[in-house]
Protein backbone atom coordinates (compact mmCIF):
# COMPACT_ATOMS: atom_id res chain seq x y z
CA UNK A 1 0.00 0.00 0.00
CA UNK A 2 2.78 2.53 0.40
CA UNK A 3 4.32 1.30 -2.52
CA UNK A 4 1.63 1.85 -4.34
CA UNK A 5 1.81 5.28 -3.42
CA UNK A 6 5.64 6.11 -3.01
CA UNK A 7 4.88 5.04 -7.10
CA UNK A 8 2.57 6.92 -7.83
CA UNK A 9 3.67 9.90 -6.43
CA UNK A 10 6.84 9.46 -7.93
CA UNK A 11 4.98 9.38 -10.87
CA UNK A 12 2.53 12.14 -10.47
CA UNK A 13 5.51 14.51 -9.63
CA UNK A 14 7.61 13.43 -12.44
CA UNK A 15 4.75 14.40 -14.86
CA UNK A 16 4.10 17.72 -13.29
CA UNK A 17 7.54 18.66 -13.71
CA UNK A 18 7.56 17.14 -17.47
CA UNK A 19 4.65 18.77 -17.71
CA UNK A 20 5.99 22.44 -17.17
CA UNK A 21 9.10 22.01 -19.37
CA UNK A 22 7.31 20.70 -22.27
CA UNK A 23 3.74 19.50 -23.17
CA UNK A 24 4.94 18.01 -26.13
CA UNK A 25 7.65 15.69 -24.21
CA UNK A 26 5.13 14.98 -21.69
CA UNK A 27 2.76 13.52 -24.27
CA UNK A 28 5.84 11.34 -26.12
CA UNK A 29 6.59 10.18 -22.42
CA UNK A 30 2.96 8.79 -21.85
CA UNK A 31 3.02 7.13 -25.59
CA UNK A 32 6.23 5.57 -24.67
CA UNK A 33 4.63 4.74 -21.26
CA UNK A 34 1.74 3.22 -22.76
CA UNK A 35 3.84 1.18 -25.80
CA UNK A 36 6.19 -0.48 -23.54
CA UNK A 37 3.28 -1.20 -20.99
CA UNK A 38 1.17 -2.70 -24.20
CA UNK A 39 4.64 -4.55 -25.03
CA UNK A 40 5.07 -6.65 -22.11
CA UNK A 41 1.32 -7.48 -21.31
CA UNK A 42 0.71 -10.55 -23.26
CA UNK A 43 4.24 -11.64 -22.15
CA UNK A 44 3.55 -10.93 -18.51
CA UNK A 45 -0.11 -12.40 -18.11
CA UNK A 46 0.97 -15.23 -20.01
CA UNK A 47 4.01 -15.49 -17.28
CA UNK A 48 1.20 -14.97 -14.58
CA UNK A 49 -1.13 -17.60 -16.07
CA UNK A 50 2.49 -20.00 -16.09
CA UNK A 51 3.07 -18.83 -12.27
CA UNK A 52 -0.50 -19.77 -11.89
CA UNK A 53 -0.26 -23.05 -12.90
CA UNK A 54 3.22 -24.06 -11.28
CA UNK A 55 2.03 -22.75 -7.93
CA UNK A 56 -1.28 -24.96 -8.15
CA UNK A 57 0.38 -27.82 -9.09
CA UNK A 58 3.67 -28.06 -7.65
CA UNK A 59 3.65 -27.81 -3.96
CA UNK A 60 5.11 -25.96 -1.05
CA UNK A 61 7.49 -29.53 -0.16
CA UNK A 62 8.01 -29.91 -3.90
CA UNK A 63 9.46 -26.55 -4.53
CA UNK A 64 11.45 -27.01 -1.45
CA UNK A 65 12.63 -29.86 -2.43
CA UNK A 66 13.88 -28.17 -5.86
CA UNK A 67 15.43 -24.79 -5.21
CA UNK A 68 14.46 -25.32 -1.52
CA UNK A 69 16.14 -23.93 1.58
CA UNK A 70 17.55 -27.45 2.05
CA UNK A 71 18.19 -28.36 -2.03
CA UNK A 72 21.96 -26.52 -0.99
CA UNK A 73 24.33 -26.40 -4.18
CA UNK A 74 22.34 -28.35 -6.09
CA UNK A 75 19.30 -26.23 -5.81
CA UNK A 76 21.84 -22.58 -6.20
CA UNK A 77 23.02 -24.22 -9.65
CA UNK A 78 19.99 -25.44 -11.18
CA UNK A 79 18.62 -21.73 -10.01
CA UNK A 80 21.32 -20.18 -11.95
CA UNK A 81 20.86 -22.47 -15.17
CA UNK A 82 17.12 -21.62 -15.29
CA UNK A 83 17.72 -17.85 -14.34
CA UNK A 84 20.44 -17.75 -17.41
CA UNK A 85 18.42 -19.58 -20.00
CA UNK A 86 15.01 -18.10 -19.28
CA UNK A 87 14.33 -14.78 -20.39
CA UNK A 88 11.84 -13.22 -18.02
CA UNK A 89 11.19 -9.46 -17.54
CA UNK A 90 12.09 -7.63 -14.46
CA UNK A 91 8.55 -7.00 -13.51
CA UNK A 92 7.59 -10.87 -14.03
CA UNK A 93 10.07 -11.90 -12.57
CA UNK A 94 10.62 -10.60 -9.43
CA UNK A 95 6.33 -11.30 -8.58
CA UNK A 96 6.98 -14.93 -9.42
CA UNK A 97 11.16 -14.98 -7.24
CA UNK A 98 8.26 -13.64 -4.35
CA UNK A 99 6.07 -16.44 -4.88
CA UNK A 100 8.89 -19.35 -5.28
CA UNK A 101 9.87 -17.68 -1.48
CA UNK A 102 6.34 -17.93 -0.07
CA UNK A 103 6.52 -21.39 -1.22
CA UNK A 104 9.47 -22.75 0.72
CA UNK A 105 11.75 -21.94 -2.21
CA UNK A 106 15.43 -20.57 -0.59
CA UNK A 107 16.67 -17.10 -0.26
CA UNK A 108 20.19 -18.40 -1.61
CA UNK A 109 18.31 -20.21 -4.51
CA UNK A 110 16.08 -17.49 -5.08
CA UNK A 111 19.26 -14.73 -5.21
CA UNK A 112 20.90 -16.81 -7.95
CA UNK A 113 17.68 -16.97 -9.99
CA UNK A 114 17.07 -13.37 -9.99
CA UNK A 115 20.90 -12.06 -10.36
CA UNK A 116 21.43 -14.80 -13.38
CA UNK A 117 18.35 -13.76 -15.48
CA UNK A 118 19.65 -10.48 -14.97
CA UNK A 119 22.95 -10.77 -15.56
CA UNK A 120 23.26 -14.03 -17.51
CA UNK A 121 21.53 -14.19 -21.53
CA UNK A 122 22.18 -17.37 -22.97
CA UNK A 123 19.10 -16.05 -25.10
CA UNK A 124 20.27 -12.97 -26.24
CA UNK A 125 23.80 -14.15 -26.81
CA UNK A 126 23.53 -14.13 -30.31
CA UNK A 127 22.65 -10.67 -30.83
CA UNK A 128 24.92 -10.12 -28.21
CA UNK A 129 27.71 -11.39 -30.48
CA UNK A 130 27.07 -8.82 -33.14
CA UNK A 131 28.44 -6.21 -30.81
CA UNK A 132 30.93 -7.54 -29.17
CA UNK A 133 31.99 -10.53 -30.31
CA UNK A 134 32.20 -13.96 -28.84
CA UNK A 135 35.27 -13.84 -26.33
CA UNK A 136 33.77 -10.22 -24.88
CA UNK A 137 30.39 -11.69 -24.85
CA UNK A 138 31.64 -15.01 -23.35
CA UNK A 139 33.22 -13.52 -20.66
CA UNK A 140 30.87 -10.70 -19.71
CA UNK A 141 28.06 -13.53 -19.62
CA UNK A 142 30.57 -15.93 -17.94
CA UNK A 143 31.89 -13.73 -14.97
CA UNK A 144 28.19 -12.59 -14.52
CA UNK A 145 27.28 -16.27 -13.69
CA UNK A 146 30.31 -16.30 -10.89
CA UNK A 147 29.14 -13.39 -9.84
CA UNK A 148 25.28 -14.46 -9.09
CA UNK A 149 26.65 -17.67 -7.38
CA UNK A 150 29.03 -15.34 -4.93
CA UNK A 151 25.76 -13.08 -4.77
CA UNK A 152 23.84 -16.37 -3.74
CA UNK A 153 26.30 -17.02 -0.98
CA UNK A 154 26.23 -13.92 0.67
CA UNK A 155 22.03 -13.95 0.20
CA UNK A 156 22.19 -17.52 1.68
CA UNK A 157 24.37 -16.33 4.76
CA UNK A 158 22.68 -12.54 5.45
CA UNK A 159 19.02 -13.59 4.96
CA UNK B 1 4.53 -5.09 -43.72
CA UNK B 2 1.47 -6.20 -43.18
CA UNK B 3 2.78 -9.67 -43.02
CA UNK B 4 5.77 -8.82 -41.08
CA UNK B 5 3.70 -7.16 -38.18
CA UNK B 6 1.12 -9.92 -38.43
CA UNK B 7 4.25 -12.01 -37.48
CA UNK B 8 4.95 -10.06 -34.82
CA UNK B 9 1.67 -9.49 -33.42
CA UNK B 10 1.51 -13.95 -33.40
CA UNK B 11 4.92 -13.93 -32.04
CA UNK B 12 3.90 -11.51 -28.88
CA UNK B 13 0.82 -13.26 -28.32
CA UNK B 14 1.55 -17.17 -29.09
CA UNK B 15 2.91 -17.40 -25.25
CA UNK B 16 0.12 -15.95 -23.73
CA UNK B 17 -2.27 -17.91 -26.37
CA UNK B 18 -0.52 -21.06 -25.37
CA UNK B 19 -0.79 -20.22 -21.77
CA UNK B 20 -4.73 -19.68 -22.18
CA UNK B 21 -5.42 -22.45 -24.02
CA UNK B 22 -3.71 -25.54 -21.52
CA UNK B 23 -5.25 -23.70 -18.33
CA UNK B 24 -8.79 -23.78 -20.57
CA UNK B 25 -7.60 -27.56 -21.08
CA UNK B 26 -6.82 -27.72 -17.52
CA UNK B 27 -10.23 -25.75 -16.44
CA UNK B 28 -12.56 -28.57 -18.45
CA UNK B 29 -10.73 -31.95 -17.19
CA UNK B 30 -9.99 -30.34 -13.65
CA UNK B 31 -12.29 -27.66 -12.31
CA UNK B 32 -11.42 -27.40 -9.14
CA UNK B 33 -7.57 -27.26 -10.38
CA UNK B 34 -8.89 -24.47 -13.44
CA UNK B 35 -10.38 -22.48 -10.51
CA UNK B 36 -7.71 -22.03 -8.52
CA UNK B 37 -5.22 -21.26 -11.10
CA UNK B 38 -7.34 -18.61 -12.41
CA UNK B 39 -7.96 -17.34 -8.52
CA UNK B 40 -4.16 -17.14 -8.29
CA UNK B 41 -3.64 -15.03 -11.34
CA UNK B 42 -6.51 -12.94 -10.66
CA UNK B 43 -5.14 -12.28 -7.22
CA UNK B 44 -2.04 -11.24 -9.03
CA UNK B 45 -2.76 -9.20 -11.57
CA UNK B 46 -4.74 -6.81 -9.33
CA UNK B 47 -0.84 -6.91 -7.09
CA UNK B 48 0.71 -6.22 -10.65
CA UNK B 49 -2.04 -3.05 -11.16
CA UNK B 50 -1.11 -1.53 -7.96
CA UNK B 51 2.69 -0.79 -9.03
CA UNK B 52 3.14 -1.21 -12.68
CA UNK B 53 1.21 2.00 -14.41
CA UNK B 54 3.18 4.24 -12.38
CA UNK B 55 6.35 2.57 -13.26
CA UNK B 56 5.91 2.36 -16.15
CA UNK B 57 4.98 6.33 -16.79
CA UNK B 58 8.55 6.62 -14.94
CA UNK B 59 10.11 4.86 -17.71
CA UNK B 60 8.64 7.09 -20.36
CA UNK B 61 9.79 10.28 -18.62
CA UNK B 62 12.94 8.62 -18.33
CA UNK B 63 13.47 7.52 -22.27
CA UNK B 64 12.41 11.39 -23.20
CA UNK B 65 14.07 13.41 -20.44
CA UNK B 66 17.54 11.52 -20.46
CA UNK B 67 19.97 12.00 -23.58
CA UNK B 68 22.25 9.70 -24.58
CA UNK B 69 24.31 12.05 -27.31
CA UNK B 70 25.03 14.94 -24.53
CA UNK B 71 26.59 11.99 -22.38
CA UNK B 72 29.15 10.95 -24.60
CA UNK B 73 31.81 12.81 -24.78
CA UNK B 74 32.06 12.49 -21.30
CA UNK B 75 32.64 8.38 -21.53
CA UNK B 76 36.00 8.83 -23.36
CA UNK B 77 39.42 7.18 -21.75
CA UNK B 78 40.24 9.73 -19.72
CA UNK B 79 36.87 10.47 -18.35
CA UNK B 80 37.90 8.55 -15.35
CA UNK B 81 35.66 8.63 -12.47
CA UNK B 82 33.30 11.10 -14.42
CA UNK B 83 32.70 8.26 -17.09
CA UNK B 84 32.09 5.64 -13.98
CA UNK B 85 29.57 7.52 -12.42
CA UNK B 86 27.87 8.68 -15.96
CA UNK B 87 27.85 4.37 -17.06
CA UNK B 88 25.93 3.72 -13.64
CA UNK B 89 23.43 6.45 -14.28
CA UNK B 90 23.00 5.67 -17.57
CA UNK B 91 22.20 2.46 -17.10
CA UNK B 92 20.25 2.47 -14.27
CA UNK B 93 18.10 5.31 -15.67
CA UNK B 94 17.48 3.56 -18.91
CA UNK B 95 14.29 1.21 -19.32
CA UNK B 96 13.88 -2.10 -21.47
CA UNK B 97 15.30 -5.59 -21.91
CA UNK B 98 18.71 -5.81 -21.95
CA UNK B 99 19.28 -6.32 -25.84
CA UNK B 100 17.85 -2.79 -25.85
CA UNK B 101 21.62 -1.73 -24.34
CA UNK B 102 23.61 -3.35 -26.87
CA UNK B 103 22.54 -0.98 -29.66
CA UNK B 104 23.35 2.44 -26.99
CA UNK B 105 26.42 0.45 -26.47
CA UNK B 106 27.42 0.60 -30.19
CA UNK B 107 26.48 4.00 -30.48
CA UNK B 108 28.66 5.17 -27.08
CA UNK B 109 31.61 2.66 -28.77
CA UNK B 110 31.53 4.69 -31.92
CA UNK B 111 31.92 8.34 -30.92
CA UNK B 112 34.47 7.52 -28.82
CA UNK B 113 33.42 6.01 -25.60
CA UNK B 114 36.01 3.69 -23.17
CA UNK B 115 34.66 0.03 -23.24
CA UNK B 116 34.86 -0.33 -19.84
CA UNK B 117 32.28 2.53 -19.33
CA UNK B 118 30.00 1.21 -21.78
CA UNK B 119 30.19 -2.15 -20.11
CA UNK B 120 29.18 -0.52 -16.98
CA UNK B 121 25.98 1.00 -19.02
CA UNK B 122 25.27 -2.41 -19.77
CA UNK B 123 25.91 -4.29 -16.24
CA UNK B 124 23.82 -1.29 -15.06
CA UNK B 125 21.23 -1.75 -17.19
CA UNK B 126 21.21 -5.34 -16.76
CA UNK B 127 20.94 -5.34 -12.94
CA UNK B 128 20.49 -2.25 -11.70
CA UNK B 129 17.36 -0.57 -13.39
CA UNK B 130 15.99 2.12 -10.97
CA UNK B 131 12.07 1.92 -11.91
CA UNK B 132 12.79 -1.87 -11.51
CA UNK B 133 14.75 -1.56 -8.31
CA UNK B 134 11.60 -0.28 -6.93
CA UNK B 135 9.03 -2.92 -8.03
CA UNK B 136 12.23 -5.24 -6.72
CA UNK B 137 11.75 -3.52 -3.35
CA UNK B 138 7.80 -4.28 -3.20
CA UNK B 139 8.21 -7.71 -4.30
CA UNK B 140 11.23 -9.03 -2.47
CA UNK B 141 11.88 -6.79 0.88
CA UNK B 142 14.36 -4.18 0.99
CA UNK B 143 17.27 -6.54 2.39
CA UNK B 144 17.63 -8.55 -0.54
CA UNK B 145 17.41 -5.84 -3.15
CA UNK B 146 20.42 -3.78 -0.93
CA UNK B 147 22.38 -6.76 -1.22
CA UNK B 148 21.86 -7.00 -4.49
CA UNK B 149 22.20 -3.78 -5.24
CA UNK B 150 25.41 -2.70 -2.88
CA UNK B 151 26.90 -6.11 -4.65
CA UNK B 152 26.12 -5.27 -8.38
CA UNK B 153 28.14 -1.88 -8.01
CA UNK B 154 31.27 -4.30 -7.46
CA UNK B 155 30.26 -6.82 -9.69
CA UNK B 156 29.66 -4.50 -12.59
CA UNK B 157 32.94 -2.38 -12.05
CA UNK B 158 34.91 -5.94 -11.77
CA UNK B 159 33.30 -7.12 -14.98
CA UNK B 160 33.71 -4.46 -16.96
CA UNK B 161 37.50 -3.35 -16.13
CA UNK B 162 38.26 -7.60 -16.24
CA UNK B 163 36.59 -8.07 -19.74
CA UNK B 164 38.81 -4.71 -21.08
CA UNK B 165 42.19 -6.23 -19.46
CA UNK B 166 41.72 -9.40 -20.87
CA UNK B 167 41.15 -8.21 -24.30
CA UNK B 168 43.70 -7.61 -26.23
CA UNK B 169 44.05 -4.78 -28.53
CA UNK B 170 42.89 -6.44 -31.49
CA UNK B 171 39.95 -7.82 -29.77
CA UNK B 172 39.87 -4.01 -29.11
CA UNK B 173 39.98 -3.10 -32.31
CA UNK B 174 37.39 -5.35 -33.78
CA UNK B 175 35.18 -4.76 -31.37
CA UNK B 176 35.12 -0.72 -32.42
CA UNK B 177 34.77 -1.88 -35.34
CA UNK B 178 31.78 -4.17 -34.95
CA UNK B 179 30.23 -0.93 -33.11
CA UNK B 180 30.69 1.03 -35.88
CA UNK B 181 29.45 -1.51 -38.45
CA UNK B 182 26.69 -1.97 -35.94
CA UNK B 183 25.81 1.62 -35.91
CA UNK B 184 25.07 2.42 -39.31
Amino acid sequence: MIMTLVFYGLAAIGLIFSLVKSRENTILALKKAWKAFANIMPQFLGIILLIGILLSILSAQQISRLIGADSGWIGVIIASIIGSITLIPGFVAFPLAAALLENGAGYMQIGAFVSTLMMVGVVTMPVEFLYFGKKATLLRNGMGFVFSILVAIVMGVLL
Amino acid sequence: MISKNRSEIIKRYRFLIAMLVITLIILAVKPALGIEIYGRAWSNILGMMAVLPPIFILIGLLDVWVKKETMVKYMGKDSGIIGILLGFFLGSAAAGPLYGAFPVAAVFLNKGSRLANVWIIVGAWASMKIPLLLFEVSSMGIKFTLIRFVMDVFGVLVIAYSIESILTDADERQIYELARKMSQ
